[in-house]
């Protein structure tokens, strides 16, 4: 739009303030964790790296806290797992939707995309809810204890899964679709078999976005609360560990520091997938 | 490829979908439905009827929550589209080419950080003890300190942040798409800006405001941390409603009964909401 | 024997019947063309060749044996695609060893396979090249060259100059001449460009609409086409549509839907009182008055300087006439009178094209 000067200049402020809404509060969480102080607050009282690396309560750090270790560890654990299977599963979700007819296709695309828009919670308690009907058929039938079935890791698993399926699928058909299949053809016509051609041809154009894929979904794994909350057991991921120390204890720079351990975990992890997806230059 | 591999590689790249589909999101579903259906009479003796929803109906506490979260959402939806469109628009028509990707990346960041980061973020700034109330109690503005958590006004702030990058991010790929032909055109013809911008922007960002207000209503409406953290334990908010049902009171029928209400209920919205700009889910949330 | 023969192909989706009854036999070693506008049909019979397309009847034999039930993975007919797919995450020298690893040749051979074939499409130790640092021309003798290495019986070349600019796709045309004649090899090639086609081609067949309307040299095309979709597609002509109204062995009469009588020479079954069209090239015919019937007279529309190919046009009624002007001699100015004369048997008539 052509703006004159003055109404450029409203526009521009107002896109700076709403920057500055935008980190606001994540400078907030981050630079309270290296404040010397009991709590994340000003004023401020020197720097320190005690909430990450202090041995010793009061300030006991970040990387001496167990909980919070165990908690990264499970979480750690489990975003490798759900972004493996749902990458998986994207990948084959790809090539049903880009590469095959069958009947009622549009109907099952779209069946694809809801689990996105149903409610995290709602994801959550329906498949605790399935879980143990299924795991009570089985010990009422069979006298079978299917502790799996019960809240835990692999019921959390499943229920990040289960939406972030629908991401990597669209994700990596957004690829495929851009793929020239007469690739395909001219591998075949070299003498290549239908599994040669995949793995060398298909499979390789197809890894930048599988890659990105596989970082988004471990990412939202990492961050995810809402659907977690329903199905955690024992073994609570991070965020879980956080919200539980953030209600029971009230908060603390160590809380800060693990705001700052995951941003820079998934800004690291963000740069990367960008990069992934890059074209390459040609040297 | 012969007729019988073609099959066979149909059936292979269907199994993963109707297992994923079918267990983990169509029979969970249809499982909520059922507990939601059953009435506990005594410990392990169930018979089938509406109670759950007849005590949902009849207890105004739940209702008004469900009105309420609608209602916030909605008004979330709409301050996220005002307040994001104009950022939409300068990413995508105003921004010259080298800062344009660095805006919307810089959009992007609160993206990759935690739900609970960003809320906790906003505790240390707003409480009574925080930032902001210690800032203006030092720079002499205000006399004591002030608690600005525990209010509906922080609860949108909140709500509106977390949910803000859904709106821009399918705004700023449609707006992207629109020639600038189009609009030099509508200058052309004598269109005044406001002209142009309703006659032109809106009509053709429309599959971009549907893809993106859907999107923020649902994740607002089924959204947990934002409200509880920062409107404190009398947020009433739905979703607070069914986790106390599922885990505090382990009343998992009322629960199920809450979660299909819930799940009912905002799928009304977007239908009504596609309906009412005449667009479709496939052509909207699917597009990116 | 054959390198290539086709016998009765026909391929149908459905209810469209896209290749309809095609034979052709192309001898080893010769450069053979496949010439139509889009649609006629000719990709679907490169891909029935190649293995992509399952023919719906007729039979395909390479070398005299008969490959229906191949796929297309052990067949030795290579391809050059229209885009030349040459795969982006390879090098050069990958693109070209990649038939000859999935063939399991061991790698002291492949080197120098790969080293030798470069050499021979005149890109001697590029090797290491990544395919978006070729230029369009270099794309094209690597995309021939990953064929070639594999040493098919039979080279398909599916448009492959299509994307080309013009005057890359001019020299592409000799190289691609010259290309085959080094190798040896048959190649087919299809294109819907007719200059082209006459360029390289030991023999080219012309199709319409799912057929082969023709077959025959270059200059047999040319020279003596044997339909009226031939004769237009292939090179220049006046087309002038009237009424055959007498036929006296070798000369007829046609009556001009325009008005007038003209004389020229029946090339296929046309009887007196069919609906008829007369194709004159430019080239056949002179400025000047001529005999009774075999010449026209009109003003001079326009002047088209193009060197050696120069043209004049000439507007007899409301139709403009396309001359050759090599010499560019005339002093004929805009809007002044002039004739134009050919011989009889110059001026070919053949059944009037549906639509």
């Amino acid at each position: 739009m052509q703006k004159s000067g003055p109404l450029l200049f409203v526009y521009r402020a107002y896109m700076v303030i709403f920057f500055i809404f935008l980190v606001s509060p994540l400078v907030a969480a981050g630079v309270f964790a290296f404040n010397d102080s009991m709590f994340p607050s000003l004023p401020w009282q020197g720097f320190t790296w005690d909430w990450f690396f202090s041995p010793v309560e009061p300030k006991l750090g970040l990387f001496h806290d167990d909980r919070l270790l165990q908690g990264m560890g499970n979480s750690l654990y489990i975003g490798l797992i759900v972004a493996t299977l749902s990458v998986a599963a994207g990948t084959c979700n790809a090539f049903l939707f880009e590469r095959k007819q069958f009947p009622f296709k549009n109907a099952l695309y779209v069946l694809m995309v809801v689990p996105l828009v149903i409610p995290g919670v709602i994801l959550g308690i329906s498949i605790l809810v399935f879980a143990s009907m299924v795991a009570n058929f089985a010990d009422a039938q069979f006298g079978l204890f299917l502790t799996w079935l019960r809240p835990g890791i692999p019921l959390v698993v499943m229920g990040q899964f289960s939406f972030l399926t629908t991401i990597t699928s669209l994700v990596i058909a957004a690829r495929l679709q851009k793929f020239d299949i007469s690739l395909e053809e001219a591998a075949l016509n070299l003498g290549a078999s239908r599994l040669r051609v995949l793995l060398t041809v298909t499979l390789p154009f197809l890894f930048p976005a599988m890659f990105s894929a596989f970082v988004v979904a471990f990412l939202v794994s990492f961050e995810n609360f809402n659907t977690t909350l329903m199905l955690v057991g024992s073994d609570a991921p991070l965020t879980i560990t956080m919200y539980d120390r953030m209600v029971k204890v009230g908060s603390t720079p160590v809380l800060n520091a693990v705001s700052v351990v995951l941003m820079l975990g998934s800004g690291l992890l963000a740069l990367l997938s960008v990069v992934a997806q890059r074209p390459k230059k040609s040297a | 490829m012969s007729r019988d591999a073609s099959r066979l590689s149909l059936i292979l790249l269907f199994a993963p979908f109707v297992l994923w589909i079918g267990l983990l999101i169509i029979l969970p579903q249809v499982g909520i439905g059922y507990t939601s259906l059953r009435e506990k009479i005594s410990w392990n003796e169930y018979s089938f009827g509406l109670k759950n929803y007849v005590d949902f109906l009849g207890e105004p506490v739940y209702r008004n929550t469900l009105l309420r979260t609608a209602w916030m959402s909605i008004l979330v939806t709409a301050l996220a589209l005002v307040m994001g469109f104009p950022i939409a628009y300068y990413i995508a028509k105003i921004a010259r080419e080298r800062s344009r990707a660095a805006l919307f990346l810089m959009c992007l960041i609160p993206l990759w950080v935690s739900d609970l980061v960003r809320a906790y973020g906003w505790i240390v700034l707003l409480r009574e003890t925080g930032v902001i109330s210690t800032a203006l109690v030092k720079w002499g503005i205000i006399n004591q300190p002030i608690e600005m958590l525990y209010n509906d006004m922080t609860v949108i702030i909140g709500l509106v942040y977390t949910v803000i990058l859904f709106m821009i991010v399918p705004l700023v790929s449609t707006l992207q798409g629109m020639d600038d032909a189009l609009l030099e055109a509508g200058y052309n013809l004598g269109g005044s800006r406001l002209t142009v911008l309703r006659r032109i922007i809106i009509p053709y960002a429309m599959p971009g405001i549907v893809s993106g207000c859907i999107i923020t209503f649902m994740l607002t409406a089924g959204s947990y941390l934002t409200p509880i953290l920062l409107g404190g334990k009398n947020s009433s908010w739905f979703t607070e409603q069914i986790y106390n049902q599922f885990i505090t009171r382990y009343n998992w029928e009322s629960g199920s009964a809450f979660g299909v209400a819930l799940l009912v209920f905002t799928s009304f919205v977007v239908w009504a909401g596609l309906r009412l700009t005449g667009q479709s889910l496939a052509t909207t949330v699917a597009k990116d | 024997m054959y390198d290539l023969s086709c016998a009765d192909v026909t391929k149908s989706f459905g209810n469209f019947t896209a290749v309809r009854n095609v034979s052709l036999d192309i001898p080893s070693g010769s450069f053979f063309s496949i010439l139509g506008p889009s649609g006629c049909g000719k990709t679907t019979l490169m891909r029935m060749i190649a293995g992509f397309e399952t023919p719906t009847s007729g039979d395909i034999r390479i070398k005299g044996d008969s490959v229906l039930t191949l796929p297309p993975n052990k067949r030795n007919v290579k391809m050059v695609f229209q885009h030349l797919a040459l795969f982006p995450m390879m090098t050069v020298g990958e693109n070209i060893a990649y038939g000859l690893r999935c063939r399991g040749e061991s790698k002291s051979d492949i080197g120098p396979k790969v080293a030798r074939v470069l050499d021979r499409v005149g890109l001697p130790g590029s090797e290491d090249k990544q395919i978006d640092q070729l230029s369009g021309g270099q794309k094209q003798r690597i995309a021939i060259a990953r064929c070639m290495v594999l040493e098919p019986d039979v080279l398909l070349l599916d448009e492959p100059l299509g994307a080309l600019d013009l005057k890359l796709r001019e020299h592409m045309k000799i190289e691609l001449k010259q290309l085959q004649h080094q190798f040896e090899t048959t190649f087919l090639y299809i294109t819907h460009d007719q200059s082209e086609a006459l360029v390289m081609s030991d023999n080219v067949a012309v199709m319409n609409a799912g057929r082969f309307e023709q077959i025959g040299s270059p200059k047999a095309l040319y020279d003596d086409p044997s339909s009226g979709f031939v004769a237009g597609f292939v090179g220049d002509s006046n087309v002038l549509s009237g009424t055959l109204t007498e036929v006296r062995g070798d000369e007829a009469q046609v009556m001009l839907d325009g008005g007038g009588l003209i004389l020229g020479r029946v090339c296929d079954a046309s009887k007196a009182g069919d609906k008829v069209e007369v194709f004159l090239r430019p080239e056949s015919l002179r400025l000047g008055a001529g005999a009774e019937g075999t010449m026209m007279a009109g003003k001079v529309e326009s002047l088209l300087f193009n060197g050696a190919s120069s043209r004049v046009l000439i507007r007899v009624d409301d139709q403009l006439i396309e001359v050759a002007d090599p010499e560019q001699s005339s002093s004929l100015v805009k809007g002044a009178d002039a004739q134009v004369r050919w011989s009889a048997d110059r001026a070919r008539i053949f059944a009037r094209r549906s639509a």
